[in-house]
């Protein structure tokens, strides 16, 4: 079920764009409306979930300390896992967001015989994730060029270099192979590892099949069925300066189109959201200054204060006398039945 | 004890079908009801400390004082819990942005999963770290997400229900707050600040645990969580002073109470001056000051480091925790000093200042030996006794006989709360090497910020659920054999009160024959103190290498 | 009763609001958000959409070695068999559409009739950016303008 739902989800996503492409109004609709639409709700969504935890405070210093901390001046300090300074919590959010830092520390367990633990290192998840999301990101910059014109040096250069090895006619993007050997082990992980299959929700196996989708269509159209890219960027870079025309494009075109509307639609409210949730963490983001810089917390109540030393010496006056404590209201002679009876 | 025989449980963990082991369960998490039966559960508050919670700590935060137990089908919840339940998660999002964000980015990756000493002994698949989360995940989604309220159990939501609410109760107290599985989260996600707020919506129920609650009014009422009032805590305090002479020749008279004026105001967690091993963890901070001739006090009021609070909600945190800087003020000494302890020292140093600062009285803390300033705690004023020891050591400021801790080789455990949010790794190490010459780490993965969990912490360590403390403990014991038997280590350090506690037992269970020490106990032994007479035994009254027999 | 009142006073102020909907470290995120935008929107904003190619067509020419929606998308594919079966082949057969006879060949053939790279090929292939690598071997025909 956590399967097939989302797999049918997105067949059906498919069969709607071919169906709706083809009926009279269909192009515009699947072509013009709903991806302006879809970048819209896209960026307003993104921009209100940022802000929505942008509401909540850090009420406290929390950071996860991976290594020493800044201490005696000998002692050396880990920076960069447990960062003191701004310029440390910088380099961390860096080596966290661009080489995934923490998930390279992963082990894995296992129990065996005696009972006896032991631990693996295991960088598969790592470097497949890593995978992953820099031939999406490659993927994404290098379709600048059907949205711009003139068309960035960087993104030429992209181009060029994910082509590099010359293979077939279109040539072959390197990206593209990677990307989708990276999802279909993300995949297969989801179902294979016993652990992470019970964790997974449908809602985890949807955005690997839109995806995947939308990797499968684009291969499609590039390699093997070879799309005339000229029209389909007549319409995509007309999106980008609100003058889109539409010409006769391959119905296969919509179907990448929709399933990448769709992603939009859905990325704000989902877990994809970790895009921009990984720069509000604050077990990484914030300094392990704490004793050194005091942290404010907005919402500090002020009235809660503790327990007095007065109302407690109240209550154990005597008893600290007789143990020769010092006091700072003496012992009254003969003290009163109500002080005793004081909690 | 635990209930299992150690034989018996050797060959469950391994062989009991569990996540761990290889099974796998045939029903979605969702629909697996938590069971509770004796030994998997804590005992709930007794009406009377709880009556006392509503009336002196925090009134209105603890719900309703009564009867009732966690196997009972009634639970005598509030009419209107759901909505108590739903107000508070809305509240709590709007104060803790680490909650809001990690109740949305998770992309259930599973790194955490086998991180947690819990998912490990256990192989319950609501102890992996990030299904503990879905618990309350699934019931945020529900509620406040588009996508929850559309889509229901495909997105991963579900009905709030008095099952839930069953199960909160079960997995957020099967949680020790170790921050494990946050240093390998690829997001940092924190199951500590899930289980902090799962642990404060239940409370709003009044559904907590005694072994808790009465220690946090304890702390409160008579300043430490032992409940000991002011003349006993200084007796038992003095009665360890006897021992040090019986040990050393030499009459300690520097020890003193509530003493207005001193330089630094030293606190400890009172376990420390009430059962074993911490006792001796406490003559050696007696013997260490002695013989610098530190200018210190100790205070009957502020007599708890610990806090309870930190595992009750943050309010009673901010309340039991104020008491440091409000004893330092009264007193007017010019900075505080800390005893070995874990999760107050994840108090003092992510929480204190901010909750009770800013000091105006205290200084930056200064060693009067060394002169060496701690800029470290510039703001908090407090500093940590591994620290303060640590230079005391690297500026060779102590007279020390490591032969005398010849009878012990030793290994390290790093306690959760200083090891993971603060980074204190090189300072104990540092006062290990300096007194003891056979010093063995444990295994790369299971020490520093990987390291595992007592088992215990959070206030687990009461014999009610012993098994699964065992269970928990298991890596941390493993890790601990591992090194017992290649370097024949006997003795585990440890900075941290609910670990000489914890760890005993753990070690009593697993690895009969190792020891629990305080760090401070290992400097005790060394300190070659004027006057003293010829040691032939250590702290404990165990004999010394070569004076056997 | 006092007691009472001063416990409600108390978990009243514990349950305080906070007050209007700022933001935490607006300061950060909000730079944070203009760059995200900027960078989401930046075709829109970096330039115009372009004008559409227009290939000069041939003149005098009618008919191509295959129609045009082929060579539209598939030219490559076309050309990349030639050159197989030309260079390592040694396959020259010519190809005979109607009475005209053409070369199997893309500075002889093809060439023949679309006789500027310039207005031709570049037109599309500069405005997709895709570079073939056809003038890695062909000298580039050198042209004015």
């Amino acid at each position: 079920m956590k399967v097939l739902y989302p797999f049918v989800a997105v067949v059906a996503l498919v069969l709607i764009a071919f169906i709706g492409a083809s009926l009279p109004g269909g192009q515009y609709l699947f072509g013009v409306v709903f991806p302006i639409l879809a970048f819209a709700i896209f960026l307003v969504g993104f921009i209100n979930r940022i802000m929505n935890w942008g509401k909540s405070p850090v009420p406290f210093r929390i950071p996860t300390t991976c290594g020493q901390a800044n201490s005696l001046p000998w002692i050396k300090q880990n920076k960069f896992d447990c960062p003191s300074t701004g310029f440390g919590v910088i380099v961390r959010m860096f080596l966290e967001i661009v080489l995934f830092r923490s998930l390279f520390r992963n082990t894995k367990a296992e129990m065996l015989d005696g009972p006896k633990i032991v631990y693996g290192a295991t960088k598969w998840l790592w470097l497949f994730s890593l995978l992953f999301h820099y031939c999406f990101f490659v993927i994404v910059v290098r379709h600048l060029r059907f949205f711009t014109d003139p068309i960035p040096g960087f993104v030429q250069a992209l181009e060029f270099g994910d082509g590099l090895l010359q293979v077939g006619t279109p040539v072959l993007y390197q990206s593209d192979v990677v990307f989708v050997i990276a999802i279909l082990f993300l995949f297969l992980r989801r179902i294979l590892l016993r652990q992470v299959n019970y964790i997974s929700l449908p809602a985890d196996y949807f955005p690997l099949f839109l995806i995947l989708g939308i990797a499968i269509t684009g291969i499609l159209m590039r390699y093997f069925i070879r799309v005339d890219v000229v029209v389909i960027k007549e319409l995509t870079a007309g999106l980008a300066s609100f003058s889109p025309k539409v010409g006769d494009i391959n119905p296969l075109f919509y179907a990448h189109l929709f399933l990448v509307s769709t992603l939009l639609v859905y990325f704000p409210f989902s877990k994809l959201m970790h895009l921009g949730g990984i720069f509000l963490s604050p077990t990484r983001n914030l300094a392990n200054n704490s004793r050194m810089v005091r942290h404010e917390n907005p919402w500090n109540n002020p009235n809660i204060k503790p327990h007095s030393y007065a109302s407690y010496e109240d209550e154990f006056r005597e008893f600290m006398a007789g143990a020769d404590l010092p006091l700072d209201k003496p012992l009254e002679p003969a003290p009163e039945e109500k002080e005793e009876k004081a909690e | 004890m635990a209930d299992t025989k150690v034989e018996q449980m050797s060959v469950n963990v391994v062989k009991e079908p569990s996540l761990m082991t290889g099974a796998v369960p045939t029903k979605d998490w969702m629909d697996v009801p938590a069971v509770f039966k004796p030994g998997n559960y804590c005992y709930p508050g007794k009406p009377s400390i709880m009556e006392y919670h509503n009336n002196h700590t925090l009134p209105g935060l603890f719900g309703e004082a009564r009867e009732f137990a966690y196997e009972d089908e009634d639970w005598k919840l509030p009419e209107n819990w759901k909505e108590i339940i739903i107000n508070g998660i809305k509240e709590r999002l709007d104060k803790f942005r680490s909650f809001k964000v990690y109740m949305d980015i998770c992309v259930r990756c599973g790194a955490c999963a086998d991180k947690c000493h819990f998912f490990l002994g256990t192989g319950d698949p609501k102890n992996m770290p990030v299904l503990r989360a879905e618990l309350l995940r699934s019931i945020y989604r529900n509620e406040f997400t588009k996508a929850g309220k559309m889509l229901g159990r495909l997105a991963g939501a579900r009905e709030l229900t008095i099952d839930v609410i069953k199960e909160w109760f079960m997995y957020f107290y099967q949680c020790t707050e170790c921050r494990r599985c946050s240093v390998f989260c690829p997001y940092g996600i924190d199951t500590a600040e899930i289980t902090m707020m799962g642990r404060e919506l239940l409370h709003l129920l009044g559904i907590n645990t005694n072994w808790i609650m009465e220690p946090a009014a304890n702390s409160n009422r008579t300043g430490n969580h032992m409940g000991l009032q002011p003349h006993t805590f200084k007796q038992n305090a003095e009665f360890l002073l006897d021992d040090i002479e019986e040990v050393t020749g030499v009459r300690i008279n520097s020890l003193n109470f509530n003493r207005k004026g001193a330089e630094v105001l030293f606190i400890i967690p009172s376990a420390d001056v009430f059962a074993e091993p911490g006792i001796f963890t406490f003559m050696g901070y007696v013997v260490l000051f002695d013989h610098i001739g530190l200018d210190y006090t100790i205070s009957t009021y502020s007599s708890e480091g610990g806090n309870f609070g930190l595992f009750t909600s943050n309010e009673l945190m901010k309340k039991l925790n104020g008491k440091m800087y409000a004893e330092a003020k009264r007193l007017g000494v010019k900075w505080i000093l800390g005893g070995e302890c874990g999760h107050m020292w994840r108090v003092i140093h992510q929480y204190m200042d901010t909750m009770n600062g800013p000091t105006d009285n205290l200084e930056i803390p200064k060693s009067p030996l060394t002169g060496t300033v701690f800029d470290n705690a510039a703001t908090t004023k407090m500093v940590h006794i591994s620290e303060f020891t640590a230079d005391l050591v690297h500026h060779n400021k102590l007279k020390i006989d490591k032969s005398r801790n010849d009878h012990r080789t030793v290994t390290f455990h790093d306690s959760c709360n200083p090891a993971r949010a603060m980074g204190l790794l090189e300072e104990p190490r540092t006062v290990i090497n300096a007194v003891c010459n056979n010093f063995y780490d444990m295994p790369e993965n299971t020490i520093r910020e990987s390291t595992f969990c007592c088992g215990s912490g959070t206030g687990l360590n009461t014999g009610e659920i012993m098994d699964i403390r065992m269970r928990g403990a298991l890596p941390r014991a493993n890790a601990v054999k591992y090194v017992k038997e290649k370097h024949g280590v006997n003795t585990l350090a440890c900075v941290c009160a609910i670990d000489r506690a914890t760890l005993t037992s753990m070690n009593e269970y697993w690895n009969p024959e190792v020891e629990v020490a305080g760090i401070s106990e290992l400097v005790g032994n060394a300190l070659i103190m004027d006057g003293e007479k010829e040691r032939e035994s250590g702290l404990r009254f165990e004999p010394l290498a070569g004076t056997e027999g | 009763m006092v007691k009472k009142r001063e416990n409600q006073d108390f978990v009243l102020s514990l349950l305080q609001e906070r007050k209007g909907d700022a933001m935490y470290d607006g300061g950060k995120i909000i730079p944070g958000l203009v760059i995200f935008v900027g960078l989401m929107t930046y075709p829109i904003w970096s330039g115009n959409a372009g004008t559409t190619p227009k290939p000069v067509k041939p003149t005098g020419h009618e008919k191509c070695v295959k129609h045009k929606e082929f060579m539209r998308t598939s030219h490559m594919v076309l050309l990349n068999e030639w050159r197989d079966e030309v260079v390592r082949d040694g396959n020259r057969e010519q190809i005979h559409i109607g009475d005209k006879v053409y070369d199997k060949s893309l500075q002889n053939g093809c060439m023949h009739c679309h006789t500027s790279k310039k207005k031709f090929c570049d037109e599309c292939h500069n405005y997709t950016a895709v570079k073939p690598y056809c003038w890695e071997c062909h000298i580039q025909p050198k042209e004015t303008i």
